[in-house]
């Protein structure tokens, strides 16, 4: 029997980069922040406070092999030996997982101060959609959190929701976006919260003759509102920056704009590094401090 | 910081939101709640740069609060919270 080979539409792209204009070797401090996502793992490797490089994966089944692997393809184009980092943080869903670490710091904080750095200091709400949860965040100048709300208990207008609907749709999850508005007319959104009844009735909107576009509008514009309703209970306030691989999503991140009235803030950096950018700059403020690796 | 422990879901808003620029740390949510949903800990884990000891609500309770304070709130002749009334510096609350 010829070997069947199934395309997987939800995978996306991992990438690894690596400033060639910085020497590690003239920085003070070389600080680390792993971020170990329930769908990607980020690795971010910092120079005295400059994103030196990064990669960015999937998560697998096994937290600490994650980790590792991170570590290993951020530094795959660099010439950085592991044991010249002075401080290592693991953070995010699976961070007590990452067996290099020094510490551990809360997804949250690594977050907001993550998105300071990447978007600047204007920053005052940020919003991450992740793999399985959604974060709002409020923060000050300096990236310290000063409100948040996190929902880690319903997979709804999450980062995995999406990749159900590529996957039921055979739509590439980069494509979502840019075909969720290629439509006649904007559909009602899907009124099921729950990713699974969503599911179902996707189905069903599929057998009564509705077009693979307009299902994904419908999905998409049920997944803003789920997110704008979880903002709505922090309040938002300018500038406004979205982080995880949601903020890719133009369907999404388009409708939800409309909803909260503000344009989210732009950033050469890739979202999904946030927040193991935060937690590479907690590791070199600690640093400083004098608690880094002797 | 205001920190919202808890979950949104299908049947509704369930969050505890604990101020922590009030909470002095002092203990007394957690004798009070008979769910055993607070604890203290030495540093605020969302502000790692701030060492000062802080209520949290405990990892495990956060997304089962609507059953673990169900007892606390009746339908009617709901009496005053355990741990609002035990929180001298008034930093807790609750969303539904």
């Amino acid at each position: 029997m010829a070997e069947e080979q199934k395309r997987e539409f939800w995978r996306w792209l991992e990438s690894n980069w690596v400033n060639p204009d910085i020497n590690w070797r003239n920085a003070q401090y070389v600080t680390v922040g792993i971020d170990v996502g329930s769908v990607s793992s980020q690795a971010v490797v910092m120079a005295d406070g400059q994103i030196f490089a990064y990669g960015n994966m999937r998560t697998g089944s096994d937290s600490p092999n994650s980790a590792t692997n991170a570590l290993k393809f951020a530094l795959e184009k660099a010439d950085l030996p592991e044991d010249k980092i002075n401080y290592l943080i693991g953070t995010g869903y699976g961070r007590v997982n990452v067996p290099m670490a020094d510490r551990t710091v809360t997804e949250i904080a690594c977050h907001a101060r993550g998105a300071n750095f990447i978007y600047g200091p204007e920053v005052r709400t940020v919003l991450d959609v992740g793999g399985q949860d959604i974060k709002v965040i409020r923060c000050d100048a300096k990236g310290k959190v000063t409100n948040f709300l996190m929902n880690d208990k319903c997979a709804a207008g999450t980062g995995r929701g999406m990749e159900v609907f590529s996957d039921l749709l055979s739509v590439p999850i980069g494509e979502v976006g840019e075909r969720s508005f290629e439509v006649d007319r904007e559909p009602p959104p899907v009124s099921s919260t729950c990713v699974v009844y969503a599911k179902s009735e996707a189905t069903g909107l599929l057998r009564k003759g509705w077009k693979t576009n307009e299902v994904l509008a419908a999905y998409c514009a049920a997944m803003a509102e789920r997110i704008f309703s979880l903002m709505e209970r922090v309040g938002v306030e300018p500038e406004f920056a979205i982080t995880g691989g949601m903020a890719k999503n133009r369907g999404v991140i388009d409708r939800l704009k409309k909803k909260v009235g503000l344009e989210p803030m732009k950033t050469k950096w890739d979202s999904q590094i946030a927040g193991a950018v935060g937690a590479a700059l907690f590791g070199y403020a600690l640093c400083q401090k004098g608690k880094g690796r002797k | 910081m205001l920190a919202n422990y808890g979950y949104s879901d299908g049947s509704g808003n369930y969050f505890i939101t604990i101020d922590t620029d009030m909470c002095n740390g002092c203990g007394d949510c957690v004798e009070a709640c008979p769910a055993r949903v607070f604890e203290v800990v030495d540093e605020n884990p969302h502000d790692p740069m701030n060492e000062e000891p802080v209520a949290i609500v405990v990892a495990d309770k956060k997304k089962k609060l609507k059953y673990e304070c169900g007892p606390c709130k009746p339908a009617s002749d709901r009496p005053p919270l355990p741990c609002m009334e035990a929180c001298k510096a008034g930093a807790i609350s609750h969303s539904w």
